[in-house]
């Protein structure tokens, strides 16, 4: 009843938004318990159960087992490649992406569209497909590896081979997370700052890197978080050294393969509370930036 | 030569350009072409010989009906969520949105390994599972639970803000006009959010072929039973025999390829702006 009212006092072509604030407890729209429901129950089932079920194992483990594999020798050196493996590649990612958005968004040159549609690459390519692809380019005879290799630069089978394949991973997060911010900034205050004598450095720095940078610390965090726990485009370049070139995720099915359900579960927890913790402290970062800022 | 105040000289946009043009070339495009080069590099003959060994064919089956089967189920979700989230309002809507979202967090490894904790032999439900002698883990039904998982807010993602953004006014005016539920939703919203929906399958089926770490805990790696492309694609490469792997390696750069365009096409035509995090 309310809706036809709120439908009737409207003008024509009125904002969703208007409809949505004269909107009332009740409502004509059919379906709520339908659509509601199994929502609800699906999300159940397929997410949220088979989640807990993790949780649920590592709290039926003592805590000294937890310990024993969670955080032995080789597994912390799992870690320690993971994390920083994604870090490196996040921040060369943060670098480049918001290159390629710049110059996807301020300037025209011919192909731009195909450029363009080309950075959804790493979404769209299967992992493994990428993984023997970066392998195949990066070996000691391949098309980049046989430059490297009289320079004495081995990319393959190191962790420098883990940092390409997790930039080739992340770099579309940063480019489409800072694209439509930097496209929606105004040319206004841009010419404001030149107007009162910035130059286009000071002007970048001080006008532009900042309305962007939640953008751009968005992206670096997705991308992180996507390098953690990628596994397919890893495992052919790491050459899975246990405690040299081995990646957590790698451990995770190691465990797994010697039927070590406890010690993979273990090791799935400490990276998933790690993430989380980095996601955290991420968002906090953001929240403190935005109330300096005044936003 | 004057410089306009609000952008770069031309010389300061060449170098900018070739720079992000050159990193692209090096990270994306090169090693697009590494997959067809290396597949053809034998030539033709030995690439099509490689993608019509049994093993290739039985697991180019196994992704088609795996993708069958677990896309479809995402499209359900996601109008359904997108329905309920976007024409109506209730507490803890931002808390469901959120948990839509969840598996994207969750490393394609721990995606895996919560269906083995769950349905493997020594998992909370295994030993029901081997008394009724039903298998999940190690088999097709696996595979697909993993992929479903890993594909789950693809759809509903795409659809939400879309529906959001089109409000309910044209659903209200059918339904004041004596239009059925099912009946709006077939004639007015359906038609409105075809080509979104059109967009998230498309992405959502890329991964649903693509997914290898996740599908690669609950696969068991049965030849010609539970390999899927991604995964016969590691065995042959392990095995050496790189143009079996690159052929079918290719296979899925192609769909990768077909995808992007397909995508492009959409967002030109249709306006859909990509989203950031897929």
């Amino acid at each position: 009843m309310s809706n036809t009212l709120a439908l009737a006092g409207a003008p024509p072509g009125v904002l969703p938004r208007t409809i949505a604030r004269t909107w009332r407890k009740r409502s004509v729209m059919p379906g709520f318990g339908l659509t509601f429901g199994f929502t609800l129950a699906w999300l159940t089932l397929i997410v949220l159960i088979p989640l807990a079920t993790i949780f649920l194992k590592a709290a039926g483990m003592g805590w000294h087992e937890f310990v024993a594999v969670g955080l032995s020798p080789r597994a912390l050196a799992a870690y320690r490649l993971s994390f920083g493996t994604a870090a490196a590649a996040a921040l060369v990612n943060a670098v480049f992406g918001l290159l390629v958005a710049w110059v996807l968004v301020r300037y025209s040159f011919p192909g731009k569209r195909v450029v363009s549609a080309l950075v959804d690459l790493p979404f769209a390519l299967p992992t493994a497909v990428a993984g023997i692809a970066l392998t195949s380019l990066y070996a000691p005879n391949g098309w980049i590896g046989q430059f490297l290799e009289p320079m004495g630069i081995k990319v393959a089978f190191t962790s420098l081979g883990i940092t390409i394949a997790l930039v080739f991973i992340g770099l579309p997060f940063v480019v489409r997370s800072v694209e439509p911010v930097l496209a929606d900034l105004g040319k206004d205050v841009e010419e404001a700052a030149a107007t009162l004598g910035a130059s286009r450095y000071q002007t970048f720095s001080r006008v532009i890197l900042p309305a962007i940078g939640p953008a751009l610390l968005t992206g670096f965090a997705m991308a992180f978080a996507r390098g953690v726990g990628e596994y397919g485009s890893v495992i052919f370049i790491s050459g899975n050294m246990p405690g040299k070139t081995e990646i957590a995720p790698l451990l995770i099915v190691t465990q797994l393969e010697q039927y070590a359900y406890a010690g993979a579960t273990a090791i799935a927890v400490v990276m998933m509370l790690a993430s989380f913790a980095v996601l955290l402290l991420i968002n906090w970062i953001q929240a403190v930036n935005r109330r300096r800022m005044g936003a | 030569m004057k410089v306009r105040a609000t952008s770069e000289d031309r010389l300061t946009q060449i170098v900018l350009i070739g720079l992000a043009l050159t990193f692209l070339a090096f990270f994306l495009l090169l090693p697009l072409v590494a997959v067809f080069s290396e597949a053809l590099g034998q030539g033709l003959g030995m690439f099509l010989e490689a993608v019509q060994t049994p093993d290739a064919l039985a697991a180019i089956r196994l992704t088609l009906i795996i993708a069958a089967i677990s896309v479809p189920l995402n499209v359900v979700f996601g109008i359904a969520a997108s329905w309920a989230i976007t024409k109506f309002q209730f507490p803890g809507k931002s808390l469901l949105i959120t948990l839509i979202d969840l598996p994207f967090s969750v490393s394609p490894v721990v995606s895996g390994l919560i269906f083995v904790l769950l349905f493997g032999a020594n998992g909370f439900v295994g030993p029901w599972l081997a008394e009724h002698d039903l298998k999940i883990i190690f088999a097709v039904p696996g595979i697909v639970l993993a992929t479903v998982f890993i594909t789950f807010p693809f759809v509903a993602r795409e659809l939400i803000p879309l529906m959001m953004e089109q409000g309910k006014d044209d659903e209200e005016a059918a339904l004041s006009l004596g239009a059925s539920g099912w009946q709006t939703f077939w004639h007015v919203t359906l038609p409105n959010i075809r080509w979104g929906l059109l967009y998230g399958v498309l992405l959502c089926n890329a991964r649903a072929m693509g997914e290898f770490g996740a599908v690669s805990v609950v696969s068991g790696h049965i030849r010609g039973e539970t390999n899927t492309m991604p995964l016969h694609v590691e065995i042959l490469y392990n095995e050496y025999d790189f143009v079996g792997a690159f052929a079918v390696a290719s296979l899925l750069a192609l769909l990768a390829l077909v995808t992007l365009v397909a995508k492009s096409v959409l967002e030109w035509r249709f306006d859909l702006h990509s989203g950031a995090s897929h």
